[in-house]
């Protein structure tokens, strides 16, 4: 079997592991980390369930390989919760807007809105309008909840999040 | 939907890369370079693509600058989407492209996929070859025989096909900076926002006053390859940017376009589109234009 050894902090913990060369970033966080917060829909780029932030910045977390993330600091969705185990307020915008109802689509959604309120928070541009919202939430795909509580959440979230 | 096995390379030079593009596999197969993984990853998930081995180019380092020297913005293969779309130098340089990232995938997306993959990837429908051809971009290729520039009209060769040999690299692209006066537009039609588009249209028209000086127009979705429009940018060259202008313009591009059909959008539909993003696009760059001078 062709593998690698590779180490990765992924929220904020360092991990050395072999993995085979051909593992998806996605899987090695599910099945060798058992971080099964971060869901595969697709595994082909279409739904967004598996987003996670890679060095700084969103990314589909199944379109990239294990061994491509060696040196990389990654955050999942369990790594946005408060370290005293409160709930992010990403989190909380989205639970006080109705935003789930089955809830596998959530992990990747938080990730997309977590995404965004720290590019506001760096200054960076981020989308305003609830229009410029849709666009932007469009690369993550929901079959319960119709959109309109996610874009409530996503709004409340933003609206939050201060420029450091 | 896991890929199937393969060699894993990721070389940290050029050199080191073209070598490993060369050397065939021990078992036969085929060698590819991996840069920002949002169209080959999907491809290797689906088994649509199996390669022997895999070239990862990340870790070759200068390849991600965006320098503008001389009058030509030059962009390293490995340049970000994302990094380039929110560039001060590409916009003010070259805003066609700066209006033509957005409408690729989506954020995530962007942000790891790379100026260089999307070009080498060579998708009719996909954004930035249409610009590359648009703009007669060209772009620099290192292969075992050493560097070589390749003119935008001579590197799309067809259904996902480049110039590109087995064992070249696609490096840099280089565009010619705008002249004052110019302006830029994208326009398309995907069924959904950040989808393949239907149809696409680049155009970028200067202007002198009120009339067209120069006139570059292209099309995505409309054949194997990104199509230039040179019958309609003849069309607008001397005359002002009115609707007569722009329906000769449409006219004279769709007159030869034989689009196909598919699950999409029909042959007719995709021929109608393009006559009506290119009154669109031109309108819009017009309007830039005159912002600009
Ligand atoms: C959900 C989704 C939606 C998308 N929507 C769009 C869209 O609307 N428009 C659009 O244009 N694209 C879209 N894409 C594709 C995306 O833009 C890719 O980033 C791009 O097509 C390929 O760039 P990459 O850097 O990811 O290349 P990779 O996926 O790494 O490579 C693509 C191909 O190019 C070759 N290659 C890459 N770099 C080089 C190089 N430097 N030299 C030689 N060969 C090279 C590879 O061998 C491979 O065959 C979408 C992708 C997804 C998953
Ligand atoms: S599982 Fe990665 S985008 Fe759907
Ligand atoms: S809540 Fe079920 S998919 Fe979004």
């Amino acid at each position: 079997m062709n593998t690698r050894e590779i180490t990765v902090t992924v929220n904020g913990r360092r991990h050395t592991r072999t993995v085979e060369v051909r593992r998806t970033l996605a899987d090695f966080l599910r099945e060798d980390l058992g971080l099964t917060g971060t869901h595969l829909g697709c595994e082909h780029g279409v739904c967004g369930a598996c987003t996670v932030i890679i060095d700084g910045v969103t990314a589909r977390s199944c379109l990239q390989l294990a061994v491509q993330a060696d040196g990389a600091e990654i955050t999942t969705v369990e790594g946005v919760t408060l370290p005293d185990g409160e709930l992010h307020p990403v989190q909380e915008a989205l639970r006080d807007s109705h935003a789930f109802q089955c809830g596998f689509c959530t992990p990747g959604f938080v990730m997309a809105i977590y995404g965004m309120c720290e590019e506001k928070k760096a200054g960076k541009p981020v989308p305003c309008s609830r229009a410029e919202l849709r666009e932007e939430l469009s690369g993550n795909i929901c079959r319960c909840s119709g959109y309109q509580q996610i874009i409530d959440g996503a709004e409340a979230a933003l609206a939050a999040a201060k420029e450091a | 939907m896991k890929p199937a096995a393969f060699d894993y390379q990721s070389p940290t030079s050029i050199a080191e890369a073209v070598q490993m593009l060369a050397e065939p596999p021990e078992d036969g197969g085929d060698v590819k370079v991996l840069a920002g993984g949002q169209s080959l990853v999907p491809l290797l998930s689906l088994r649509l693509a199996t390669p022997a081995r895999i070239v990862d180019i990340n870790r070759i380092p200068g390849l991600t600058g965006i320098s503008e020297e001389g009058g030509v913005l030059t962009l390293g293969a490995l340049v970000r989407q994302r990094t380039a779309e929110h560039s001060d130098v590409v916009a003010r340089a070259c805003p066609l492209m700066a209006a033509a990232i957005p409408h690729i995938g989506h954020t995530a997306i962007r942000n790891r996929g790379t100026i260089g993959g999307s070009i080498a990837h060579a998708d009719s429908a996909a954004e930035l070859p249409t610009v590359a051809l648009c703009l007669d971009a060209e772009m620099v290729a290192h292969g075992s025989n050493g560097e070589r520039t390749i003119p935008a009209a001579e590197f799309f060769t067809g259904f996902f096909s480049t110039a590109l040999a087995e064992d070249e690299i696609l490096t840099a692209v280089r565009v010619r900076s705008v002249a004052p006066g110019t302006g830029a537009a994208y326009e398309e039609l995907a069924r959904r926002h950040g989808d393949f588009a239907m149809v696409g249209v680049a155009a970028q028209v200067r202007l002198d006053g009120d009339t067209v000086t120069e006139a570059r127009i292209a099309l995505s979705g409309v054949d194997a390859q990104p199509v230039r429009a040179s019958k309609a940018e003849a069309a607008l060259v001397g005359h002002t940017v009115d609707e007569q202008t722009l329906s000769a313009a449409a006219d004279a591009a769709t007159a030869d376009l034989h689009p196909a059909s598919d699950l999409h959008a029909s042959a007719a539909y995709r021929k109608h589109l393009a006559g009506v993003l290119i009154r669109r696009a031109v309108r819009n760059a017009a309007t830039r234009a005159k912002e600009s001078a």
